[in-house]
């Protein structure tokens, strides 16, 4: 005989618990897994250094340069990350064991929300201290600095959304292929590549993607330029993705 | 006392296919009920059902007196799943710090590590482990909130005669805690061991329910295992 009280006393720990201890875990995961820390770190870190210290060479302007860099590093927590994680939760019967458990559908969306806003916000510091320490010196308008404050949370819900829905439907080999070549598009996509310098054909279109938005979003507060538009793109993004999610997410794979 | 699980007439189909075809079965309180048929009769998919995963096509089910997959139902369950059911790269004694933490009254991690032998591959990540302790590290996540009924599928696949026993003794202490234990088995010897009351299934049916005395008087339960279900899917 064992001596544990195995008696019946299941209650569910309080809800705020529930989140941070579900976020934590997550977050933890995360920083054990090089590959995303490759993503979200590493690349940035090197893309910042050598475009600050080489890239007048090759006609590269700092200081939008470093946003691009930053909304980067933000696509990658907010996409990439969840995206793989997820679906490989899905594959190894996470998410089945933990819907047995009080851990709410809910709780363990906002405790992944927790998670990724934690992790790029940690991301933002890191990026930007770097930025500054390497001689970045951005020169953003109050209009525009409240602009980003709306637009980066948005991106990311847009982010997080197209990821659970990808991740929530394709097997996790898909998943984890095709998040990576999404990665590299949103990478050209209006991240680190401005839109202005698209044919003119491709411009309109390009402009519509959150990626852009969220890019021309911090290359103008770099800048000292204002433009609110890219906080509708988002808008859309976020809402239509979130239902996008809802509708195709399933628990097993 | 009222039945801790309800499955009534239940039918599923997934992908065209019928899985479970009119399923009825009840679990009770204090008691281990064995559920047994061969591969793909639908005792996994069952399961399923019973935490909310599926939605029956018709029929219901009620779990601890509410609707399967409610939330209230579902934080007083156990699930040991059949396969993983654990991130790749977590340790079983941080899994079950985790798993505890989101409960209030949860057996200490400590005292349940001791007690399934865990200890010596605690701070293993996941991966490497071996299946049998794997299977250990499930076994301890479904009981570590001290549930009312625990879902067991295949809990001894893949143990050695060791371990095997520890958990026979485990499911026996459940028991006699009060836990409705509902448990998928391939192992004959495993529901003569330990269930108070056998259900049979075969293509999503329920063929034959009983205690294992009553499904036994005549034949032995392989032997009646044999003659009522069909070969199952193997993929």
């Amino acid at each position: 005989m064992s001596a544990l009280d195995l008696t019946p006393a299941a209650a569910p720990a309080p809800l705020q618990r529930r989140i941070l201890r579900h976020a934590l875990m997550e977050t933890r995961l995360i920083l054990r897994n090089s590959e995303q820390l490759l993503l979200a770190l590493v690349i940035p870190l090197g893309l910042i250094a050598a475009g600050v210290l080489v890239g007048d060479r090759f006609g590269v302007a700092r200081e939008p340069f470093v946003a691009s860099v930053i909304a980067l590093g933000l696509w990658s927590s907010g996409f990439t990350s969840p995206a793989i994680t997820t679906a490989f939760e899905r594959r190894y019967g996470v998410l089945e064991r933990l819907v047995a458990t009080p851990l709410r559908r809910a709780d363990l969306l906002a405790g992944k929300a927790t998670m990724i806003a934690a992790l790029a916000l940690g991301q933002a510091v890191v990026l930007v201290l770097a930025g500054l320490l390497l001689g970045w010196a951005p020169a953003p308008l109050l209009a525009q600095v409240l602009v980003t404050v709306a637009v980066v949370p948005l991106a990311l819900v847009a982010f997080a959304g197209l990821a659970l829905s990808l991740a929530g439907r394709a097997s996790a080999e898909l998943t984890l292929g095709l998040a990576n070549l999404v990665y590299l598009l949103g990478a050209a996509g209006g991240l680190l590549v401005p839109v202005a310098t698209f044919p003119a054909w491709a411009r309109p279109l390009v402009g519509l993607l959150p990626t852009t938005a969220l890019g021309e979003t911090l290359r103008n507060l770099a800048t000292g330029a204002f433009d609110p538009l890219p906080l509708l793109v988002v808008l859309v993004w976020a809402v239509a993705a979130v239902a996008l999610a809802r509708k195709v997410f399933r628990w097993i794979s | 006392m009222p039945a801790a699980l309800t499955v009534a007439d239940v039918r599923l189909s997934l992908g065209g296919r019928v899985v479970l075809d009119g399923l009825s079965l009840t679990a009770a309180p204090g008691e281990v009920t064995a559920v047994l048929g061969p591969n793909g009769a639908g005792k996994t998919t069952m399961i399923r059902c019973c935490t909310g995963l599926f939605t029956p096509d018709h029929g219901h089910i009620e779990v601890l007196g509410e609707a399967a997959g409610s939330p209230s139902a579902n934080a007083r369950i156990g699930l040991m799943p059949q396969a993983a059911g654990a991130w790749s790269g977590v340790k079983p004694a941080e899994l079950l710090g985790y798993l505890a933490s989101l409960y209030a009254s949860p057996l200490r991690p400590a005292d349940l590590i001791a007690a399934l032998g865990i200890g010596s591959f605690a701070n293993t990540p996941y991966r490497r482990l071996s299946g049998g302790q794997q299977q250990l590290v499930n076994l301890a996540g479904a009981i570590i909130g001290r549930p009312q009924l625990v879902f067991l599928d295949e809990p001894t696949a893949g143990l050695d005669p060791h371990a095997r026993r520890q958990v026979w003794t485990l499911v026996g202490e459940l028991r006699a805690a009060g836990v409705a234990v509902l448990l998928t088995t391939h192992a004959m010897d495993e529901a003569e061991q330990l269930a108070d009351r056998v259900a049979l299934l075969n293509a999503g049916r329920r063929v034959a329910a009983g205690t294992v005395a009553e499904l036994t008087a005549e034949k032995g339960l392989e032997e009646l295992f044999l003659e009522l279900t069909t070969p199952g899917d193997t993929r």
